[in-house]
């Protein structure tokens, strides 16, 4: 957090100031290393191990916070009698399909609840069409299901309460385990132990706090739903100074998922509508809607965004313009996308701010795909390589590609700085900060909000021009009656921000800000951009621009921007109370139920109805927030309980499992099967994959673990560091990081030059030897990792080689992310070859690790298969 | 601190503000080097060039007349106070435990500035604040300041050959604006204030820290009686001032100067009285 986190570290360092205990696990000694309490140096990959470990030690101890557990999670509903464990399959849940690598997810539902009448169900959706990898389609909703009719044992007794299930599955996961496989000592992992569960309490909270260490792996959702577990077993969600924080790698990513850029999310986590599924409002309305919790008012939050794209031509009598959204055929995520591209089935490309040529896994791929285009759009600060790949890229060199051959037509424009524009930034903490603009951009420099909204612009008045009459026949019509008529101001005609904010917050029938999303109507009557944005320009002011310094209000600050939704600072806050509604403690007091005044009160916004008794009962058939009861605080879940286990919405295990990373120079110690069964694997000649023990292949010749990440002096795909001179002269160069053990081991001389070989690719980089990196014992042996910042490219001030060429693609099976936090790996002393050279040296690996196209695509790893099939040598 | 530490006043400032100055407290440095880029930015200072030194993460190496604030990376084989890590448990042999010191390194401001001392034209100066500033206008290059300075923070600019040093953004404070490094500080490891205040401050911390197992842990440069007097920018270490390349116990060059001329003249006297001796004595 030290390292790519600098600004948001300082609170680390003024709760260790104040005695909070500051624990790091990272396979690096790093800067945030430098200043906890505890380092705990693991293998990349084994993370479920250690928080599974810790779940054990919390379950097996009774040290969680049983009051709290009981009254809201789901551990006292019961799993269905047919659902099949890890322990009992092998590694594997129960309904595994081995031909489409995916689960059929019904018997992990809770007992009670008929999957085959529930027409909510998420079987339906992912049965019907075969789609695969759709648990982030659902939304932070999470899966619509009728809980009404779960069976709960609230004495804890039933064998199948979710409690005894969790115990059950983390059994294995002991300090003995995590020793073996994280290369973790079991009194190092006994201390972690400590230190978070006395820090966990009515007194005391605990807060986890990752990046993409934990998300970039083939299991990466199952590692944040392991610190979940963890997190609401010791009652560490809703109440100040706990939960988990997920630092986010720009600024503004939370707004980018917000109002998303991703391909299957509307703004507010809405599903994007799917072309077979939804092909009505009342379809998608039905197929979506749960009947409890926050996500029950989604027709109301869906009819104010098609409102506030499509205006006065969305209507009750057209569904809105529901059919004027796009819909969905199939995985259109990103690396399926470069994909087609290589196939000749995508054609034309936008990069806003990103330099996919050495910022992506797989970058060769990348760049096949690019080369393979049509037209090209990039915007950035600097001719990035994914402007000039086509003249100077690694395949230029080698002689794969040659300039006259490649086609796309590229096109570079200049983009705004930070500085040179207005909007907001939505960090991490869902807080929605102001930025004024302090200079006019220079040049051809232009917004983004400025070239999309001009784009938008000279768009619809070319099928404007070009279609006069085809009416409400026209296909063109999602564009033209889209409502694009932002005032624009200044010397560039720049739409003004502040107004796409007040669009985003949304207006009544009146054209007044709503103050709220629980004012939203299904009606019409409304417009909204983002519901959960609903608020931020309330009494018609930019309520994001708000700057009272913290020592000017009290300690919830609620007054320095605006945090979604609601301005609620802490999620879930209802927990901060006990179930009578009154604070689990003074000392970590938030909200309350005030019994004179009837109504929940506090420093932070009540995260509930203000007036809901903590006595509430939902009556049957009750809906919406209105199926919430009194002591449910985690609205937005339909049962309003926080999930130990998760009966819907993922696609890879209602729990976690520790898996083998895709690749790894080890076999899963703690089951048969070696990785994610579910996760997405891509069987090409230009994605090949380094052999894992127990296939076909020699896992020997890629012996080491690689991990790549960012240092502080740079900025992802350097575009923002590398052309800045007061930022590339504190990093100069590409580097790896080895410990002096595995230095001696290889040859490799500090300051020398280093070759780092996978399946993929080789690369060069100088050579660090620190004893900020130490070999670790796994599996009975010594096992050495290599570190690698993955900023460089070969333009700018300084140059080097990508650490993205390495990578490859395996991906998460819920969110589509790539492995690129752990891989195997060579690593050999000085540079690599030039040219042609440099395809042989990758060949020559390939044949003697066994390399083919169907390496590393089993799903199901045959019991048995142990270490006798990775002999040759 | 009385007559000698007024600074400002020895200088001739009748009226003036209370000195203000840095307290630079290592122990929560996460070398993120904001400081170095902060100063570069606000104060114009060219890159130092693109070199990978090797000294861990360390690319800027010292002060220089283009790196005003230095932020230096020290690994050593000790812990970290109490801190707890597995990396001594490494299955391969000798391992200790490690650390990883980072100090954000500037000019010191000194009490007695040998700098100041020697400048011949009055291009160094000492402001209201007390600090030490070099006016590059006034500057004629000559570059007797360089060896004066006990630290080797002052230097000389290739490209115009002016000295060239931390203002103490004097532009900034004149201004009631914390100097940029300081600003820019997301830990507060670096402390601007009235001098007096943070040697205060600094006194807690450092008790703080020795009581929660940080040995080595020391104040360096706050001390009036030592070699310069004490400094304007002084700092909290975790271990011998050496092992941040920092000397142990500066002297100001020029401390000895009128000494020296004291004795200078002496030994001319001496000289001068034994000629005219061995004069007269040939007479004889």
């Amino acid at each position: 957090m030290a390292e790519a986190h600098p600004v948001g570290f300082q609170w680390v360092v003024e709760a260790k100031k104040r005695g909070a205990t500051v624990i790091h696990v990272d396979p690096r000694y790093t800067r945030t290393s430098a200043l906890a309490d505890i380092h705990v140096p693991m293998r990349a990959g084994s993370d479920i191990a250690f928080l599974g470990a810790l779940v054990n030690h919390v379950l097996s101890n009774e040290l969680w916070f049983r009051d709290y557990v009981l009254a809201y999670t789901n551990a006292s509903f019961l799993v269905r009698e047919d659902f099949g464990d890890t322990e009992d399959l092998d590694g594997l849940f129960s309904g595994f399909d081995p031909e489409k690598r995916t689960y059929q997810t019904e018997t992990w539902q809770y007992a009670g609840i008929d999957v085959g009448a529930d027409e909510h169900g998420e079987e339906e959706k992912t049965t019907k069409y075969e789609q695969k990898g759709t648990g982030h389609q659902f939304g932070s909703g999470g899966a619509a299901l009728d809980p009404g009719d779960a069976i709960r044992d609230l004495t804890l007794q039933h064998p199948r309460c979710i409690i005894n299930v969790l115990k059950r599955h983390f059994a294995r996961y002991t300090p003995e385990m995590v020793e073996e496989v994280c290369g973790v000592p079991a009194d190092l992992f006994t201390k972690v132990a400590d230190a978070l569960t006395s820090n966990s309490g009515p007194d005391r909270t605990g807060a986890f706090v990752y990046s993409v260490g934990w998300t970039q792996h083939s299991v990466g959702v199952q590692y944040i739903r392991t610190a979940a577990i963890l997190q609401l077993l010791l009652g560490n969600m809703g109440r100040p100074g706990g939960g988990i924080m997920a630092m986010r790698g720009h600024a503004s990513i939370q707004g980018s998922t917000d109002i998303p850029t991703l391909y299957n999310l509307l703004p507010g986590y809405l599903p994007m509508p799917h072309a077979l599924e939804h092909s009505t409002l009342q379809e998608y309305l039905h197929l979506n809607t749960p009947r409890g919790g926050f996500y029950g008012s989604m027709p109301a939050y869906l009819v104010s965004l098609l409102k506030a794209y499509w205006g006065e031509h969305a209507k009750p009598s057209n569904d809105f313009c529901f059919d004027y959204l796009p819909r969905l055929t199939g995985d259109h995520s990103s690396y399926p996308t470069v994909m087609a591209q290589i196939d000749g089935k995508c054609k034309g490309y936008f990069l806003l701010g990103e330099n996919p040529a050495v910022g992506h896994a797989n970058s060769k791929m990348q760049r096949l795909g690019l080369s393979n285009l049509d037209w090209l759009v990039i915007r950035d600060f600097s001719l990035i390589e994914s402007a000039t790949w086509w003249k100077d890229g690694p395949e230029i060199e080698t002689g794969e590609c040659r300039t006259e051959d490649i086609g796309t037509e590229v096109f570079f424009l200049p983009a705004a700085a930070h500085t040179e524009k207005a909007g907001s930034f939505t960090n991490t903490q869902r807080l929605l900060q102001w930025r004024h603009q302090a200079v006019e951009p220079q040049g051809d420099q232009r917004s983004d909000l400025w070239f999309i909204w001009h784009l938008g612009r000279l768009i619809r008045d070319k099928l404007a021009a070009r279609q006069p009459d085809l009416g409400d026949a026209s296909l063109d019509r999602p564009v033209l009656d889209l409502t694009w008529d932002s005032p624009t101001q200044g010397r560039y005609d720049d739409p003004d921000p502040e107004a796409v904010l007040r669009e985003v917050n949304g207006w009544d029938a009146e054209g007044k800000a709503i103050s709220g999303y629980t004012d939203l109507k299904d009606d019409g009557s409304t417009t909204c951009g983002c519901w959960i944005y609903c608020g931020v320009y309330a009494d018609e002011v930019n309520q994001a621009a708000r700057r009272k310094p913290g020592g000017e209000q009290d300690w919830v600050a609620s007054q320095w921007g605006w945090a979604w939704p609601m301005n609620r600072r802490i999620l879930y806050n209802r927990a901060s109370a006990d179930p009578e509604g009154r604070p689990w403690s003074q000392r970590k007091a938030l909200v309350w139920w005030d019994e004179t005044e009837s109504k929940w009160t506090g420093g932070d916004v009540p995260d509930f109805a203000a007036d809901k008794n903590p006595h509430y009962e939902p009556p049957p058939g009750a809906k919406a927030a209105d199926a919430i009861g009194g002591a449910d605080p985690f609205v937005m879940q339909t049962d309003g309980k926080g999930w130990l286990y998760v009966p819907s919405g993922l696609t890879d295990g209602p729990m976690p499992t520790h898996y083998e990373p895709h690749e790894s120079p080890f076999r899963n110690s703690l089951y048969p099967q070696q990785s994610n069964p579910a996760r997405q694997v891509f069987s090409r000649a230009d994605n090949l994959s380094n052999p894992s023990p127990g296939e076909s292949g020699n896992s020997d010749v890629f012996p080491f673990v690689v991990t790549t990440y960012r240092l502080t002096e740079h900025h992802t795909a350097g575009g923002m560091s590398r052309w800045l001179p007061y930022l590339a002269e504190l990093q100069p160069a590409m580097f790896c990081e080895v410990s002096p053990e595995l230095a001696q081991h290889r040859g490799l001389t500090h300051l020398g030059w280093a070759t780092v070989v996978t399946a993929r690719a080789a690369i060069e980089a100088r050579v660090l030897v620190t004893e900020r990196l130490a070999p670790l014992r796994v599996g009975g042996r010594v096992v050495h990792q290599v570190g690698l910042p993955y900023h460089f490219g070969p333009n700018g001030y300084v140059t080097g080689d990508a650490a993205n060429e390495l990578l490859g693609l395996a991906l998460d099976p819920n969110v589509h992310i790539q492995e690129s936090k752990v891989s195997s790996c060579d690593i050999r002393p000085g540079r690599r070859p030039r040219g042609p050279g440099l395809l042989r040296l990758v060949d020559d690996y390939r044949r003697r690790a066994g390399v083919t196209i169907t390496t590393g695509d089993t799903a199901v790893t045959a019991p048995k298969a142990d270490t006798t099939e990775a002999t040759s040598t | 601190m009385t007559t000698t530490s007024d600074v400002a006043a020895r200088a001739g400032w009748d009226e003036h503000p209370p000195r203000m100055g840095f307290f630079t407290d290592t122990s929560v440095c996460i070398g993120c080097k904001a400081c170095e880029v902060a100063c570069k930015e606000w104060n114009g200072v060219p890159d130092d060039g693109y070199d990978l030194l090797g000294l861990s993460y360390d690319n800027t190496g010292s002060l220089s007349a283009n790196t005003w604030r230095h932020v230096a990376f020290i690994e050593q084989s000790k812990p970290f106070g109490p801190q707890t890590t597995g990396i001594d448990e490494a299955p391969t042999g000798d391992r200790d435990e490690v650390r990883w010191l980072m100090s954000s390194d500037v000019c010191k401001h000194c009490t007695e500035a040998g700098c100041l001392d020697v400048c011949p034209t009055g291009a160094l100066f000492r402001t209201e604040f007390g600090t030490v500033v070099v006016q590059q206008d006034i500057c004629n290059g000559c570059g007797y300041c360089i060896p004066a300075c006990p630290f080797g923070v002052i230097d000389r600019r290739e490209s115009d050959g002016k000295a060239w040093k931390c203002t103490l953004c004097y532009d900034r404070i004149g201004e009631d604006q914390t100097p940029a490094c300081a600003k820019a500080c997301p830990t507060e490891s670096i402390q601007y204030g009235p001098l007096d205040e943070l040697r205060e401050r600094a006194q807690g911390r450092l008790d703080q820290l020795v009581e929660a197992g940080h040995a080595d842990a020391q104040l360096y440069l706050e001390d009036s009686a030592d070699g310069v007097g004490g400094a304007g920018a002084f700092f909290l270490l975790l271990d011998k001032p050496e092992a941040y390349g920092l000397p142990p116990d500066p002297v100001v060059p020029t401390r000895d100067v009128r000494a020296m001329w004291r004795h200078a003249a002496a030994a001319a006297g001496v000289f001068a009285g034994l000629g005219v001796a061995a004069f007269v004595g040939r007479r004889r």
